[in-house]
């Protein structure tokens, strides 16, 4: 126990902030990503580049730090997950491959055809990374079948479902709207105002995408609301997830990109921990018989290492926090292309 | 094809990969921080203009080392699941503290040391490149204390039993310092300083034969010396210093590593060799009683043989083990010859009048790559049958959920794309060599004027 929560509680809470902040940060990336292609003058996307160029590769290390943290504190959740998820899970890494050394190609080279190429397959990561990622995390949210060993008994191509597809696509959308806000922040002129129009659309694509998965949610997975129902306390998430989400449209108009950019960071934390709130204290919910559930109880490292864990964090995040603000704070402001730009 | 063997390959071909940048990454940090270092110190234009060479170059393979980085992490999980449920706690914990101390470290200042030449002083990205460095020197500590303790346990205890058993932290600072965690700590450092020194070296060996950007090639080329000098010399004192604890903790693997069957015999030490697994009998060069003599200074004590173990115990790759130990061993002598007579020429100021010492350089990269490869494999596969020595068998350590097919195609995705990728690294690595560094150095008076102001000469830099 520690301030009166319980080592497991608080290792969970650590990892939902590390997933989270992975969300918002590389969440920009790869929206930036997804939407390069719209992006027409070699100009333009070499802007775009250039303003996840310094930061991208420190976004990345959250996932890092996640898997990690996941691995360390919840080790069966890491292995049964990994695991059930073998196809998906090769597919979101080869597609960060190619995603990593797209960027740091492309510019190697100054042939149309060479970028272009560079361009498409940059792009097409990025989506593929962003679709699994929500494809996951549908699975995870909806539960998956377990055996009492915590190993996971599904089919093999069952993590393809209609609630899992509908959560992928939501993220896409709100993932490229995202970016579409960074980069709008970063950017001045013509590509700025080309920006503020697409980030208008994704908006519009993600309130679809998100209205319909929440409906089915709603009718079809009533376990993800249950929390909710029992205990109306709670509401606070969710009704602070709605007013981010409203608060965008009106921020775009305003053209204040930064408070835009700050409520769909809002928007994927809150997300993110009203489905953790519902999920909780299950990590992984066994939909064949809930008592095969992994939990952060039985599916936790000894308590002596959650201590140590919680020690690490708490030295390593204020040091992770103070690098992490130099490096934005030094490449603040409007992209300027140099010498060393991609 | 079992799912065993197929995880196996796919995991040994993965980190192999993997494995060819890291080294890199870390010995060309340390050669940029001498570079910067210098540039700092004496102001030199040379110094500036090989520092952003090498930076340029160094941003290439770091992106390929943090590309196939990423699949190592979540490997344990999809393929290795039993093993994760078995480690994490104690795998875990050390591969937690890499991400948040030195990963988060190295990448987040990896930004402004490519990017930040511009935006902040000299100073600060001069403190930016030694972050990276430390950070990935820390990177390489905390996954050799985790592949450590797989080698040499320490620390923990056994709970629970059958399919629930998995090792538990008892005291985390015994963990970390497990029985072979140090010494294979600054041998995998020295040999990544080597892998980064040579490929300064066969880079600027080129330039010179080529008598291309000599100005620049002259001094990078004697800071790399001077670095593959060094510790080409203490990797022989940290080899050395991994094999007597090999000899502690490992029985098995040391008998294998010197083909070594016969208990009662006095271990023998070969240059070179072959073992005949069926007859059990080792032939080759040899320094008879010498295995004994390094390890109880005594030609004739009897060492521990493989036939004292049961067959399910050690290692069955008897012979591949033996002559990865070997090769690794002879490039580290290989190395020492080389940049030993290099240096000897330099000191009598005749360094760069040979050409086929040059060009041996050229060539040289190669053998700390091999070298850094070949250790690893004949650390691993001389601790098979095991992955946790002792306490948990590969056989044991898969995932039960996952079947042949589904590894069978993550390995044809692998081996499709990193074959695209090393070809492309390659194509790109030698179009940066080939175009060199952008030189500022021409010593006009206009130039010198310039000194300290450093957005002048960057303008007039190419984008390449
Ligand atoms: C001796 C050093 C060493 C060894 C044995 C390994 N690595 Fe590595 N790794 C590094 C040294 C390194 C590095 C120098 O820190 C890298 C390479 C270049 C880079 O960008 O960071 C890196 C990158 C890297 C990344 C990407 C980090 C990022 O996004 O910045 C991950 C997730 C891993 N590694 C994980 C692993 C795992 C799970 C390994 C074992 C199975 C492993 N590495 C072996
Ligand atoms: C520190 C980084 C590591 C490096 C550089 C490394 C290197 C290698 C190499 C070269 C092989 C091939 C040996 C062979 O094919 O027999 C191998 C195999 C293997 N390693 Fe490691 N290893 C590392 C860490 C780990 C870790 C952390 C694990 C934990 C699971 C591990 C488990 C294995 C397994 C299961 C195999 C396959 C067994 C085999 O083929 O022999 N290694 N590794
Ligand atoms: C000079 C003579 C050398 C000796 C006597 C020596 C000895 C050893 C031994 C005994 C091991 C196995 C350690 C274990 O299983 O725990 C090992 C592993 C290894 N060696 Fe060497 N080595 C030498 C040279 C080199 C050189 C020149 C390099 C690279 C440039 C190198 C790179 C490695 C690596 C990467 C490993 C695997 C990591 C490890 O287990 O420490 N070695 N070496």
């Amino acid at each position: 126990m520690f301030l009166g929560i319980d080592y497991n509680t608080w290792w969970f809470l650590v990892f939902g902030a590390v997933i989270s902040g992975y969300a918002i940060l590389d969440g920009f990336d790869l929206g930036a990503g997804a939407l390069h292609l719209f992006l027409k003058k070699e100009n333009s996307r070499r802007i775009a580049l250039n303003a996840i160029g310094p930061v991208w590769d420190g976004n990345e290390v959250w996932l890092v730090i996640g898997g990690g943290a996941l691995f360390a504190g919840f080790p069966v959740a890491y292995a049964a997950v990994f695991s059930a998820f073998y196809v998906p899970v090769m597919i979101f890494l080869v597609g960060l491959i190619w995603r990593a050394v797209a960027i740091e190609f492309r510019s190697k080279e100054p042939g149309r055809i060479w970028r272009l190429t560079w361009d498409i397959i940059y792009s097409f990561a990025c989506i593929v990374v962003t679709l699994s990622l929500g494809l996951m995390l549908g699975n995870v949210a909806m539960g998956i079948p377990l055996n009492e060993n915590k190993e996971f008994t599904g089919e093999f191509l069952s993590f393809i479902n209609p609630f899992s597809v509908l959560v992928a696509i939501t993220t896409l959308a709100l993932f490229m709207m995202h970016g579409a806000i960074y980069l709008a922040m970063k950017t001045e002129n013509r590509l700025y105002t080309k920006l503020t129009i697409l980030a208008k659309n994704f908006n519009v694509f993600f309130l679809v995408a998100f209205g319909v998965t929440t409906l089915y949610t709603l009718l079809y997975i009533p376990h993800l609301s249950n929390t909710f129902r029992s205990s109306p306390q709670y509401f606070i998430f969710p009704v602070l997830m709605f007013l981010a989400i409203a608060n965008i449209p009106r921020q775009l108009k305003k053209g204040n990109y930064r408070f835009a950019f700050l409520s769909s960071a809002i928007t994927i934390a809150s997300l993110l921990i009203t489905i953790a709130m519902e999920v909780f204290p299950n990590l992984v919910y066994a939909s064949n018989d809930a008592a095969n559930s992994i939990t952060i109880h039985n599916g936790a490292s000894s308590t002596k290492t959650m201590r140590i864990l919680l020690t690490i964090a708490l030295i390593g995040t204020p040091l992770v926090a103070i690098y992490t603000s130099f490096v934005f704070w030094t490449f603040k402001g409007k992209v300027k292309l140099d010498e060393m730009s991609y | 094809m079992d799912v065993e063997i197929l995880s196996r390959i796919q995991f040994a071909f993965t980190i192999s990969f993997h494995y060819i940048y890291p080294p890199l990454s870390i010995g060309l940090g340390l050669i940029l921080v001498i570079m910067e270092g210098m540039y700092l110190r004496t102001n030199q234009k040379i110094y500036e203009d090989m520092t952003r060479f090498w930076i340029k170059i160094f941003a290439l393979i770091f992106g390929l080392g943090v590309a196939t980085g990423i699949i190592m992490e979540f490997e344990f999980g999809t393929n290795w699941a039993t093993y994760s449920r078995y480690v994490g706690d104690i795998f875990g914990s050390a591969l937690a503290a890499e991400g948040i101390f030195a990963f988060a470290l190295e990448s987040g200042f990896l930004g402004i040391l490519l990017f930040g030449w511009n935006r902040v002083s000299s100073r600060v990205h001069f403190f930016s490149t030694i972050m990276v460095f430390v950070g990935s020197m820390f990177s390489a500590v905390w996954i050799v204390v985790a592949n450590s303790w797989q080698q040499t346990p320490a620390g923990y205890h056994i709970a629970g039993a059958g399919l629930d058993a998995r090792a538990e932290i008892t005291d985390f600072w015994e963990m970390v310092f497990n029985p072979s965690s140090m010494e294979r700590l600054w041998h995998v450092w020295i040999g990544a300083f080597l892998a980064g020194a040579f490929l300064v070296l066969s880079v600027n060996a080129w330039y010179i034969l080529k008598g291309k950007f000599l100005e620049i090639a002259k001094p990078s080329f004697k800071i790399a010396l001077a670095v593959a000098t060094v510790f080409s010399l203490l990797q022989l004192v940290a080899g050395h210093a991994s094999s007597e604890v090999v000899a502690e903790h490992q029985p098995a693997k040391l008998a294998a590593l010197e083909g070594h069957y016969d208990s009662s015999a006095r271990g023998d030490m070969y240059l070179l060799g072959w073992v005949d697994q069926k007859t059990q009998k080792t032939t080759g060069i040899k320094i008879p009683g010498g295995l004994s003599f390094l390890l109880y200074q005594d030609f004739n004590k009897p060492v521990t043989g493989l036939n004292a173990f049961a067959p399910e115990d050690k290692p069955s790759q008897v012979n591949a083990v033996f002559q990865f130990y070997h090769i690794m061993v002879a490039i580290g002598m290989m190395l020492i010859v080389i940049s030993g007579y290099a240096s000897w020429l330099w000191m009598r100021s005749k360094l760069f009048d040979s050409r086929w010492l040059m060009m041996v350089f050229v060539w040289a990269v190669l053998l700390p790559q091999v070298a850094n490869q070949a250790g690893w494999f004949a650390a691993e596969m001389g601790r098979q049958p095991w992955v946790v020595y002792g306490l948990l068998r590969t056989s044991d350590a898969l995932s039960k959920s996952v079947r042949a097919e589904q590894v069978l195609f993550s390995l044809v995705l692998f081996t499709l794309v990193y074959a695209t990728l090393f070809v492309l690294f390659l194509y790109l690595l030698n179009k940066k060599i080939k175009h060199g560094p952008v030189m500022h150095t021409s010593a006009s008076e206009e130039d010198t004027e310039h000194f300290g102001v450093r957005e002048n000469p960057m303008l007039r830099g190419g984008k390449t």
